[in-house]
């Protein structure tokens, strides 16, 4: 198996002109990820996962060490990559359907044939019959299971989400985590996923990175090795609760460290 | 109470015709009713009718209740006046087409170029750097006091009054596309930079749709101060004119005509900025109705 996805050594400095003040969101962090790799992030609020999905996609310079893509450094956002936001960060003024078509329209695709690829993902994310309402017309796990279509169209070889399922309830997400499963299996493609759900990082993935917390550091990398397919079952399985179990007492870890408050962001410059 | 419920039936008696029909134009009625109060007290002022009902009562004390119409016309007169000059003589009709034409270049032009402007500044860092300090000092600044420069430079004729309307309206224009443009959600950026838009693109479907509220609100604005410049602009030097036309009749003590001038601005201010509302409402069809 080729490696798809390498992130060597990324820094991340996030300077605050207002306060001058910086604040380390990465550090150090290196992550490779195989072709067709299932990998989900975890970690506690805050630790910088937002932030590191950023850097893979090319939205955000690292202040330090590299993200290649196919062996090619990321630079910027490219069609080969494709973003589930945390916040469904839908269009307000275009409706479902166009909201799905949006990042074919930037590659220029014509629009009958995007609209017929958007057709297929809003089914998928149980959306038909919506096409035409506009986001606030849409309950706020509808919107996000837009914000998925919007993505899944792009038919990426590199999926990047952020807790894309947080706003379900726990049977759509469960429909919908199969869903994806399906779809990775599928498309052979490789998904970096991030959740706070370790429930959901344990049945989705190979590998579960567990992040610190800030500055985001990788604090360990558990490899899941249960069979696939896998069925729901699984997840009350003892060597499924072995692992979370584990990945618990991990993050706890820095929980208690944090216990008596968030760091306050670093200290002014000199 | 105007509905009556008869408990224990969970029966609900509709009211009568009369008040339902008064609940459902509610608003109008009160604004009709309070129109005609205000005219009726103001005929009535120039009549004289007020003065003489408390003469009896306060004696001299209710002098001053009876202005003459030189001052203040009266409701009567100036639709007397508007009928002359509307149908009768026709003569106000080239007066509003100079205004009209003299209106639309001048908004035209601002809109033409202080959208652009206020956009781009507002993307660009360093345009607006550049410009910046002319629109704060511009701002700052009357732009009726400009009026005897633009005469200077381009004479009396039409071109000074398209300069002046240009001047009042550009503005506001150009400062709300500034701001829109700012203002734009930093997470539909994120949005379209990921997914690769190039920089037309992303102007064209995230800061334009965004950006559309701030205009029109900068467009209505600008609607009422170029009005401004109808008036303003042909106070100096002009022959036709609505402003012209005020203007002259004022200088001769013609108060209904002067408030047939101001009449008509007024409405077409209003009418143009009920256009600029329907126009808000088609455009802004996506916005929650709250
Ligand atoms: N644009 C920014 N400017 C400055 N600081 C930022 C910015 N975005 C994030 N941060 C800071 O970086 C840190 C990491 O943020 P990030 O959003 O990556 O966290 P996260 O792990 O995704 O958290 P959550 O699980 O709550 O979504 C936070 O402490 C936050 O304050
Ligand atoms: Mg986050």
């Amino acid at each position: 198996m080729a490696v798809k996805l390498e992130a060597r050594d990324i820094r991340l400095e996030y300077y605050q002109p207002r306060t001058d003040t910086r604040l380390v969101a990465l550090d150090g962090v290196n992550l490779t990820v195989m072709d067709g790799e299932f990998v989900s992030i975890v970690g506690p609020s805050g630790c910088g996962k937002t932030t590191f999905l950023s850097v893979v996609d090319g939205l955000i310079a690292a202040t330090n060490g590299r993200v290649m893509v196919n062996g090619r450094v990321v630079s910027r956002p490219g069609p080969d990559r494709a973003v589930v936001f945390q916040d469904a960060s839908l269009l307000p003024w275009r409706t479902v359907e166009r909201n799905v078509v949006y990042g074919l329209e930037c590659l220029g695709i014509a629009d009958a044939e995007a609209k017929a690829r958007a057709r297929k993902f809003i089914d998928m994310v149980g959306l038909s019959g919506f096409e035409h309402h506009y986001p606030h017309e849409l309950s706020g796990g509808m919107q996000q299971r837009v914000n998925l279509a919007r993505a899944l169209v792009m038919d990426p070889e590199v999926l990047l989400m952020d807790e894309p399922f947080a706003a379900l309830d726990a049977q759509t997400r469960e429909g919908m985590q199969e869903e994806l499963l399906r779809i990775w299996l599928q498309a052979k493609k490789t998904v970096l996923f991030i959740t706070h759900q370790i429930d959901e990082a344990i049945y989705l993935s190979d590998r579960v990175v567990v992040f610190s917390g800030r500055p985001g550091r990788v604090k360990e990398i558990i490899e899941v090795g249960m069979e696939r397919p896998r069925r729901l079952t699984v997840k009350r399985e003892a060597r499924f609760h072995a692992i979370e179990d584990r990945i618990w007492g991990l993050i706890e870890e820095d929980l208690k460290s944090r216990i008596a408050g968030d760091r306050p962001p670093d200290t002014p410059r000199d | 109470m105007s509905t009556q419920t008869v408990i224990g039936e969970g029966h609900v008696e509709r009211p009568p015709p009369l008040v339902r029909w008064y609940a459902e134009h509610r608003r109008a009625v009160f604004g009709t009713l309070v129109a005609i109060l205000f005219l009726l007290f103001w005929e009535g002022l120039s009549r004289g009718w007020w003065a003489d009902a408390l003469r009896p009562l306060i004696g001299h004390a209710a002098d001053p209740l009876l202005v003459p119409p030189i001052f203040i016309s009266s409701p009567s007169r100036i639709a007397a006046e508007a009928w002359r000059m509307f149908v009768v003589t026709r003569e106000i009709w080239s007066d509003l087409r100079f205004s009209a034409m003299e209106y639309a270049l001048g908004l035209g032009a601002a809109i033409a170029v202080g959208m652009p402007l206020g956009l781009a500044s507002g993307w660009y860092r360093r345009l607006s750097y550049a410009v910046g300090p002319f629109l704060a000092g511009f701002n700052a600044t009357p732009q009726v006091a400009l009026l005897p420069l633009i005469i200077i430079w381009v004479g009396f004729g039409l071109a000074a009054k398209i300069l002046i309307i240009f001047a009042l309206a550009v503005l506001p224009i150009a400062i709300s596309a500034q701001s829109a443009v700012r203002t734009t959600d930093a997470r539909l950026l994120k949005v379209a930079h990921s997914f690769g838009a190039g920089e037309w693109h992303l102007f064209r479907t995230i800061i334009l749709p965004s950006a559309v509220p701030f205009l029109l609100a900068g467009l209505r604005l600008a609607v009422g101060r170029a009005m401004i410049g109808i008036v303003v602009g042909e106070i100096f030097g002009s022959a036709v004119g609505v402003g012209a036309m005020i203007n002259r009749s004022g200088s001769r003590f013609e108060t209904d005509k002067v408030f047939v001038g101001v009449l008509v601005i007024a409405a077409a201010g209003m009418l143009l900025a009920e256009l600029v509302h329907q126009i808000e409402r088609r455009v802004e069809a996506w916005r929650p109705s709250v």
